[in-house]
Formats: structure tokens, sequence, C-alpha cells
């Protein structure tokens, strides 16, 4: 897999960034506007994915590795699992919104609403790695096993049949 | 408002039927995009713009997962012959679903009439009179979703994280090459 042409390459190098951000606005302002955790997180895999098709899947990995992929994705899981669980020890209950109920903040301000904004980073970063790592092993693996000559089987990377 | 919506839904209808009848697998998968991309711009005329933000992201991402999974794909079709069993209990099963779901279609309330005017207990009147005191989050939908019905993210997020493990266990590339070594070894 070599990447795409140089017009898409050079579109992506300008426009991944934003994307990225972009990202980051929907997840971090999700409880004030449209949006929240899972779409952002979607639009970050998304920036991603674009690099992984634009140039090839080791530009890719030299940002976000499946190794750190995996990592993220599980650290998000605890962090939120994590929040649910603080909520029993300051709220009495499994989810309680502690932090509103401590220091309720003013509301349509961004330092509002508790757990929710946590919660959101938890499951972007959660849905983020994760769908990058369902199109990684989902697609931009291609690995055949064939039989050789002499009956070996052997692991081919190339495509079945060249376009 | 309604005439566009209905336009829409037969433009999505359009599009799945090509999707299906078909036969190359690439215009398949783009029909299926043409259907998601009208059910999102549905969704925006609805007055629901979280979901139709979801629904353009999740989109465009199973679109290239799609493409990038069928592109090289040759189509394997099924040719056999119909069994009668089969085609009579289908046959009889989309008869009962269209008479109950005219039934049920009938008994709802006129379109663009909220279900919780109609019931005042419904625990929607709640969220949406006592949201923005009880939880400080501005976007109803965020406050539903992460504090109401925390329970149910988590149940998703925890279907997500299943799945990957699966994804991971099935497609792992080491394994795969360790067998091989050892049919390697043997020789």
């Amino acid at each position: 897999m070599k990447g795409m042409t140089l017009i898409v390459k050079t579109v992506t190098r300008w426009v991944k960034g934003f994307i990225f951000l972009f990202g980051l606005y929907i997840i971090l302002f999700g409880h004030l506007t449209p949006g929240g955790g899972f779409a952002g997180g979607v639009i970050l895999a998304c920036s991603y994915i674009l690099l992984t098709l634009a140039y090839s899947k080791e530009v890719a990995h030299r940002s976000l590795s499946r190794a750190v992929a995996s990592e993220l994705d599980s650290v998000g899981a605890l962090i939120f699992l994590s929040i649910a669980l603080l909520g029993i020890y300051f709220g009495g209950g499994f989810f309680v919104n502690f932090i509103h109920r401590l220091s309720p903040g003013e509301p349509f301000r961004f330092l509002s609403a508790g757990i929710i904004p946590l919660c959101n980073v938890a499951i972007g970063i959660k849905v983020g790695s994760s769908l990058f790592m369902i199109f990684v092993i989902l697609s931009a693996m291609r690995v055949i096993v064939r039989k050789s000559d002499n009956g070996r089987e052997i692991i081919d990377n190339r495509r079945k049949h060249p376009r | 408002m309604v005439e566009m919506l209905g336009l829409l839904l037969i433009f999505m209808i359009i599009g799945a039927v090509i999707a299906i009848e078909t036969k190359n697998l690439l215009s398949s998968v783009i029909s299926v995009g043409a259907v998601g991309f009208g059910l999102s711009i549905a969704f925006l005329m609805l007055r629901a713009p979280d979901i139709a933000i979801t629904q353009v992201v999740v989109e465009v991402l199973c679109l290239v997962i799609l493409i990038r999974a069928t592109i090289s794909r040759d189509v394997t079709g099924i040719s056999c012959d119909r069994e009668f069993f089969a085609v009579v209990c289908a046959a009889v099963f989309l008869i009962a679903i269209f008479l109950f779901g005219i039934k049920a279609l009938l008994a709802l309330p006129e379109f663009g009439t909220p279900v919780m005017l109609l019931i005042k207990s419904a625990p929607t009147n709640t969220y949406i009179s006592e949201g923005l005191k009880q939880t400080g989050a501005a976007n109803i939908v965020s406050a539903i979703l992460l504090d109401y019905r925390a329970y149910d993210t988590l149940g998703e997020a925890t279907v997500l994280f299943t799945a990957i493990l699966g994804g991971l266990a099935i497609l792992r590339r080491k394994a795969k090459k360790e067998v091989t070594q050892i049919v390697e070894d043997k020789e």
C-alpha cells in the first residue's frame, strides 16, 4: 500500500489537524452543544483513518500505533467505570453526579454539569481508539494464506486479484 | 416539511432497493451510503442534531470500511432453487406484519405530536423541566445519556469493548505467522 496521489496527500496534510480539532471540540462541548463523546470519538478516529488511507499504514502507526490504541481503549473504559464507582463513594450511588452536587457550576458555561464532560472525554478516547483499531484489523490488514508450488502454506500480503 | 420528508423517504427506499438488486458490490455499498445520508438529513429536519451528527460520522466510517473491504472481492451469489415451504412462510409473515403494522400506525398520535404531552406522568416531562437544574448540562441529550441513563451508555461501551476483543482475537496476525512457522519447521 503506497498511498494515494500527491493531491490527496497535500490536502490531507492541511486538513487532518482541523478534523482532529473538530473532534476535540465535539467531545469537550458535548454538554453544551449537539454532539458528545461518541460522535466526537468517531471524528477523531476518522482523522487517523484519513491518514492511513492517504499515506500508508506505517505513517498512521507512527503517531498512533496499534498497541497504544489498544491501551487507550482500555484506559477510556476504565476512566468511565471509575467515574461511576467514585459516585458510590462521594454521592451514595452508582453513576451519581457527585461533582454537580458538591459544586454546581453556572449553567451554559464550560465548567458545569459535573461528571458529564468527564464521561464525554472518557467515551471519546474509548470510541476513537477502538474504531481506529476496528478499521485497522478489518481493512488495513490483508493477509492471504495460500499454497505455494511445493505445497507449503505461505503468507502473502499482495492482492489476489490485481486491479 | 412533511412533503420533503416523504420525498426523502422515497429516495431512501429507492436507494435500498438498488443496494439489494445491483450486481456490482461497490455500487451496492454506495447506495447504502446514500440511504444513510438521507437518514441523517431526515434526522436534521426532525430537529435531532445530535443523532444527525452521529449518523453522518458513523456512516462515513462504515462506508470507508465497507469500500476497503469489498473493493477487491468478487460477488459470490448463491444460486439454488427456492423452497416452497420457505416462500409460504415468508409470505405469511409479511402479510401478518403488514396487517398489524397498519393497526399500530393507526393507533399512533398525529405526526409531530410529542407523546409526552399525552401522558403527564412520563419521565420525559421531568427530564425537560428539571434537567438543567438537576444535572447542569445545557444539552439535554447529554444530560439524559450520561446522567439519567448512564447505565445504558455503560452497556454500550461494554458492547464496543467486547466487539474489539472478539475482532482482535479472530483477526490477529501473530498467531497465523507462528502456525506457518511450525509448518515450515517440520519439513
